[in-house]
């Protein structure tokens, strides 16, 4: 079963076999309001944790995307350059951003799982 | 992703704010006050139902004042002193959109001066000015004005906008006055039972009117016209994409006390008589830039693709000189892609002229557009003909 962690930021990551797929959250999308654009990374490209490498331009303000951990793209969702508003649709599914080849599973048990994010929404409001 | 205050002052709040709150609107701060920035709807399909049908803005945090003085004749040429536009010729029922001045030909403000239409009125000019320099401009208007004209501003007031091309059947049915009046004209009027100050003017390049209601009839107003027609409540985030495709400037933006008149593109504000007779503070720079061009120009730019480019962004020419910087910018609803205004070099200004925006440390191709962005549809006088808001 895929393991699920959530940032401070707002991110979600999906594990499955050493790769995630990474998104923003439902409650990200709902305080960014109508997506209007959004610019993934090119695979390839080698991230650290916590560094911005994707970002999401609602028709307030564009936002950084932090990757939730280390690794290399190795895929990203063409769908979202025609189709920004399906991160207000389906931000948790089919609204993901981008998968990585992960550099250290270590640096996933410094990231929240569902109950603690959401606990973290809770307080953080 | 949180707004932060950004002073220790507390916010103020408009006479509308309890009833924002109840509509489940986002409540942010804006010059010094807490005003919805959305409601449920959000700000695309706010903007939409704007220039589809109509929307309701509450602008009370905007600066309402009177000038009072003995007779037109002296009222208007008090105020003449501080700005460009010809008031002396103000018809009663006729507004002007102009802009205070520093003496160097700054903009300390942008403002719409109005006539009242009374006779009982005569002498008096009614001011609408931005929230967040109305403090300013009453400490420049008072210490500036002769003995005879006094400043009396109006915070008891409210201020409520109603802009779309439905906002003349809404009016319609609540009001007698508002159909008989053109594009940026004014009456005393009724709507449904309250006394109102109404004027055919906006900020969304669409019809529209501003009615000007004291602050215990707000809510009334409100909610009448709410239930009056297809309104929807429209909050500052959708006001602000609204006037970008519009090409109209938002102060502290698109102009502050560095940018002239000319250079802001506002020429067709300041009329034949002011131009050639000066008189007002900086006519000096701003008859020059007249006669030989500003150094630098207030322009449409498109982005070919579709990032948007945001305030601050760099523009450079095609060589990869810094020629200008994007003042207002973002997604433009009703045009479905990125639009942006700023200031260029004289010489990359015209329209169609290739430039870069730099987004992110990317040249990202765009051109010189025209503005507006979405054509104006504003509706015209059928008694007098008050010249509006074109050259």
């Amino acid at each position: 079963m895929a393991i699920e962690r959530f940032t401070r930021d707002h991110e979600w990551i999906r594990v499955d076999g050493g790769v995630g797929t990474v998104g923003i959250t439902h409650h990200a999308q709902t305080q960014l309001g109508d997506i209007v654009f959004v610019d993934v990374p090119e695979a390839g490209r080698k991230a650290k944790q916590g560094e911005a490498v994707a970002v999401v331009e609602s028709v307030k303000a564009a936002s950084d995307i932090f990757s939730p951990v280390s690794g290399e793209v190795i895929e990203t969702n063409a769908d979202l350059a025609g189709q920004p508003a399906l991160v207000n649709e389906d931000a948790e599914g089919k609204a993901w951003f981008f998968k990585l080849r992960i550099a250290d599973t270590a640096e996933l048990d410094t990231l929240m799982d569902r109950a603690a994010y959401e606990a973290f929404v809770k307080e953080s409001h | 992703m949180s707004a932060a205050p950004t002073s220790d002052q507390p916010l103020r709040h408009t006479p509308l704010y309890d009833l924002h709150v109840s509509l489940g609107a986002k409540m942010v701060p804006f010059a010094g006050y807490e005003m919805p920035v959305q409601y449920p709807l959000g700000i695309l399909k706010e903007h939409l139902h704007t220039r589809e049908r109509a929307g309701l803005f509450d602008v009370s945090h905007m600066g309402q004042a009177f000038l009072i003085g003995p007779d037109h004749a002296t009222t208007a040429s008090a105020l003449e002193a501080l700005l460009p536009a010809d008031i002396l010729s103000l018809k009663p029922g006729q507004q002007r959109y102009s802009q205070l001045l520093t003496d160097d030909g700054g903009i300390i403000d942008d403002l719409m001066v109005t006539r009242p239409a009374a006779a009982s009125d005569d002498g008096r000019l009614y001011l609408v000015l931005n929230a967040s320099r109305k403090e300013v401009d009453y400490a420049h208007l008072a210490g500036r004005l002769p003995d005879s004209v006094k400043l009396l501003p109006a915070p008891e007031r409210a201020l409520v906008a109603l802009q779309g091309p439905g906002a003349a059947a809404v009016m319609a049915k609540l009001s007698d006055v508002a159909p008989r009046l053109g594009f940026m004209s004014a009456a005393n009027g009724r709507v449904g039972d309250l006394d109102c100050h109404i004027s055919r003017s906006g900020y969304t390049g669409e019809d529209g009117y501003e009615i000007s209601v004291p602050a215990a009839s707000a809510e009334n107003l409100w909610e009448m016209l709410l239930r009056a027609g297809e309104l929807k409540p429209i909050g500052l985030g959708a006001r602000d994409s609204l006037r970008l495709e519009a090409g109209l400037c938002l102060y502290g933006h698109d102009i502050d006390e560095t940018t002239s008149p000319i250079e802001a593109g506002l020429i067709w504000s300041i009329q034949k008589r002011r131009r050639n007779e000066g008189g007002f503070p900086g006519a000096k720079r701003i008859q020059g830039e007249l006669a030989n061009g500003a150094t630098r120009r207030r322009v449409g730019i498109r982005p070919d693709g579709r990032a948007p480019a945001r305030e601050g962004t760099e523009v450079l020419s095609p060589t990869g000189e810094r020629i200008g910087v994007v003042t207002s910018g973002g997604f433009g609803p009703s045009v479905t892609g990125p639009v942006a205004m700023g200031y260029v070099e004289a010489s990359h200004a015209e329209v169609g002229t290739p430039v870069n925006l730099m987004v992110r440390g990317k040249a990202l191709p765009a051109a010189i557009a025209p503005l507006p962005f979405v054509p104006h549809r504003y509706v015209r006088s059928r008694v007098s003909d008050p010249p509006g808001l074109t050259p």
